[in-house]
């Protein structure tokens, strides 16, 4: 049996993405630069696959810039306009609860000679508008916040967070990584007073290697990779047309029935929260039920620590993720917790379980049944 | 150039009438190095000497690491062969060599002729004076200095004529499999690899033993152990590692035992079971990592406790090494960035904040029968139970 409650680490990919995929690579392989007829036909799916999304984001076709993932387009928002925009300030913003693939890249951009601030978050893991208030200068080019964090469910207000940037100062850029919340929340950049979002193509059931940067055209951006001039020069190399054309097919699989799909996930997710909070010395860590992402439920297991707990579940066909990862009297303790306040000894007992559309609520009622058995027989050994 | 290489070994050669033998384990080991390598290669045994022959294109640089490897191995020496086609052509080639493996030219030098085939024209001697003057003639800047020479010439006239200068030093030792088996306990730290690889140095052929515990020590510490072992079995040749379930047999010392005598009552049970699977296999000894000192479970006194459970000879290379100088040899033989990898094994998971560091062996033996109801039974399953996976 294999349960797989790791849906924030990756997705399995659906059917007809992979149809996709294999098709390109194995009949339409063409390079979309060559001119004959093999790149036009690649060409189509990298158009199809931008057609999608724009229509999706509501925004133009020119806007959407394909990359490796994630962590390319948070990078790119980041450093390309930081560089772009150094002559107007070199102040950023950012919280203390980003992924790193933006909290590396602030500390890299600190290392070169801007100033970043980095916003504390409350108990449930949410941006305080006040301090983001504070922290705006004349000389801030550029504010980046996570839209749903990936360890807790913490959803930002995105919408009034950019209001609030655009109403101090309408040249400052808003970047959203949206990796975790793209597929979950309809976003309209245009709308929510978004220039860049970061989007991952493995996390809505598509090919790893897959994402894209929107990119609002109005904003001064330049590119970190270079070479033959793809994608109008902003991010060369030859496109991964196989992974655009599974990205563009799994973003419209995972909006076709959305409300739905969401309404389905928030159920799960109360049902297994009520039944997890019956379970003693137990927490859950973020935003409780509507208040969070419908996918992600973060439970730290007094008197237990998450890595043996992690590898029980695990003997049991159960994949989940340990909230902070410990290793051999290492503490790399997860700073999502710590900055929520989370108790020193809840951080090492914390797992992250994590839902998609593939998820049953029988899946669930056998992942409850081990942890009740298993959680006092752990409970009986532990370190001294 | 280079076609053959010539293998020199120290020790065997003074083993009498077993040389053999030691000469025979010795060729196994180099072909079992060589298998890996890119290009094919005959081996002869003659005269007390092994010759390496490339018989197709071969990788030089990739030839030579693979046998800096085998054990027994004492030295290197890259040979050229050139067919007898008379003096001029011998002085030829030995200008042709000279340019290619000492192209700075400001060397001394001796010529070292051996006449194996006695019906060559010319004696050692005169070959010896008239190669020197060749090589003085074309490399005016080399000199001759038979008492201290920076290289040395040697060339062997057989069938064919052999010359060789340059000696790559070897890793020494005795060949694999001439020493007997022994049980080595593998765990996933810095220690055990380095003892296996020192105890295999000695001609000892190996076998693994590693105590797993999950959910507690994870897949991935069984992964990095397995590595471990495939690192030591480039120096030790193929061997099985026994994969033992540990965790039963932790948790019920942990029930009915002091919890500060936890590591040291767990390291006797892993010396029995090793011992155990160490008689099926017909291993000689077992082999472990530890060094004085160096934990709670490494003073003399721990020792005491965990060599009493055992009736085979237990061997401890690193006993008297510094961490530091366990640290350099892990490095030299690709171990230690696996060793560092920050997997829990089963020794860190239940340790007491200060577990006894001098422990009263009669103590410990008293403590230890709170297990007796439980124990043997135990002790079987995991024994019967054990995974065996073929390291190669």
């Amino acid at each position: 049996m294999e349960i797989y409650l790791d849906n924030s680490a990756t997705t399995r990919a659906q059917r007809e993405v992979v149809d996709i995929v294999s098709r390109v690579m194995y009949e339409d392989y063409g390079n979309p630069s060559s001119m004959h007829q093999k790149g036009v036909d690649a060409e189509r799916y990298v158009k199809d696959a931008k057609e999608i999304i724009a229509r999706l984001l509501k925004v133009q076709e020119k806007e959407i810039f394909f990359t490796s993932g994630g962590t390319e387009s948070d990078n790119w928002a980041l450093m390309g306009a930081a560089s772009a925009n150094s002559r107007a300030g070199r102040h950023l913003i950012t919280t203390k609860v980003e992924h790193p693939a933006v909290a590396q890249t602030m500390e890299y951009l600190e290392s070169i000679g801007y100033e970043v601030t980095y916003l504390p978050v409350d108990s449930k893991g949410v941006v305080r508008m006040d301090k983001l208030e504070e922290a705006l200068r004349p000389d801030t080019i550029l504010v980046s916040v996570m839209h749903v964090n990936n360890e807790v469910g913490a959803v930002q207000p995105v919408e009034e967070i950019g209001a609030l940037i655009k109403r101090n100062n309408p040249k400052t850029l808003f970047h959203v990584d949206a990796v975790q919340s793209f597929g979950k929340y309809k976003i309209h950049p245009k709308k929510h007073h978004i220039d860049m979002l970061s989007v991952s193509g493995h996390k809505i059931h598509g090919p790893k290697g897959t994402g894209f940067l929107y990119i609002d055209e109005k904003v001064k951006i330049k590119p970190i990779v270079f070479g033959g001039g793809q994608q109008k020069g902003m991010r060369s190399g030859t496109e991964n047309v196989p992974g655009t054309a599974g990205l563009g097919k799994a973003c419209e699989l995972i909006y076709k029935d959305l409300p739905a799909d969401v309404e389905r996930l928030y159920e799960l997710k109360r049902y297994f929260t009520d039944r997890v909070l019956e379970i003693s010395q137990v927490q859950v860590n973020g935003p409780l039920y509507e208040e969070g992402a419908p996918h992600i439920v973060s439970v730290s297991f007094g008197g237990v620590r998450s890595e043996v707990l992690l590898h029980a579940l695990e003997d049991r066909g159960i994949c989940v993720s340990a909230g902070s990862a410990c290793a051999t009297n290492k503490h790399t303790v997860s700073a999502t917790l710590k900055s929520m306040g989370v108790a020193q000894d809840m951080l090492d007992s914390t797992i992250r379980f994590s839902f998609s559309i593939f998820t049953t609520k029988e899946e669930l009622d056998y992942t409850l049944k081990c942890l009740n058995e298993l959680l006092p027989m752990l409970r009986r050994y532990t370190r001294h | 150039m280079f076609t053959a290489f010539l293998i020199k070994y120290a020790e065997i050669g003074v083993k009498g009438r077993n040389r053999y033998m030691f000469e025979n384990a010795l060729v196994d080991q180099i072909r079992f190095a060589l298998d890996k390598v890119e290009g094919e290669f005959a081996l002869r045994k003659t005269q007390g000497r092994i010759y390496v022959d490339a018989v197709s294109d071969f990788d030089f640089d990739e030839t030579v690491d693979a046998l800096k490897k085998v054990f027994g191995i004492s030295g290197i020496c890259p040979v050229v062969y050139v067919e007898d086609e008379g003096f001029e052509k011998l002085s030829e080639t030995i200008v042709d060599y000279v340019k290619k493996v000492y192209p700075e030219g400001n060397k001394t030098f001796k010529v070292c002729a051996r006449r194996a085939r006695k019906n060559y024209p010319m004696d050692s001697m005169s070959i010896n004076c008239e190669l020197g003057g060749v090589i003085l003639d074309h490399f005016p800047e080399m000199k001759v200095d038979v008492h201290n020479p920076d290289f040395e010439f040697s060339v062997e006239i057989r069938e064919k004529i052999y010359i060789y200068s340059e000696t790559i030093p070897g890793q020494g030792g005795m060949p694999v499999g001439t020493g007997g088996k022994a049980m080595l306990l593998l765990s996933g730290g810095i220690d055990s690899p380095v003892a296996g690889y020192m105890i295999s140095k000695r001609g000892v052929k190996l076998e693994a033993v590693y105590f797993h515990a999950p959910p507690y020590t994870s897949e991935r510490a069984k992964q990095k152990v397995v590595d471990l072992a495939k690192y030591v079995s480039v120096y030790s040749g193929p061997m099985k590692l026994h994969v033992i379930n540990f965790t039963d047999i932790q948790l019920a010392i942990y029930e009915k035992c002091p919890h500060d005598e936890l590591t040291i009552i767990m390291r006797r049970y892993m010396m029995r079971i090793a011992e155990t699977i160490a008689k099926e296999t017909e291993c000689l000894g077992l082999v472990t990592g530890e060094s004085i000192g160096q934990v709670a479970s490494q003073t003399m006194q721990s020792l005491i406790s965990t060599n009493e459970v055992c009736e085979l000879p237990v061997y401890r290379p690193l006993i008297a090494f510094d961490k530091q100088d366990i640290v350099d040899i892990s490095e030299k033989i690709n171990t230690y960035e696996t060793s560092i990898q920050p997997f829990e094994d089963c020794c860190t998971i239940f340790v007491a904040k200060h577990p006894v560091t001098k422990p009263n062996a009669k103590v410990i033996r008293g403590h230890e029968k709170n297990l007796d109801d439980v124990i043997d039974e135990l002790v079987k399953t995991a024994l019967e139970t054990r995974e065996i996976i073929e390291i190669e």
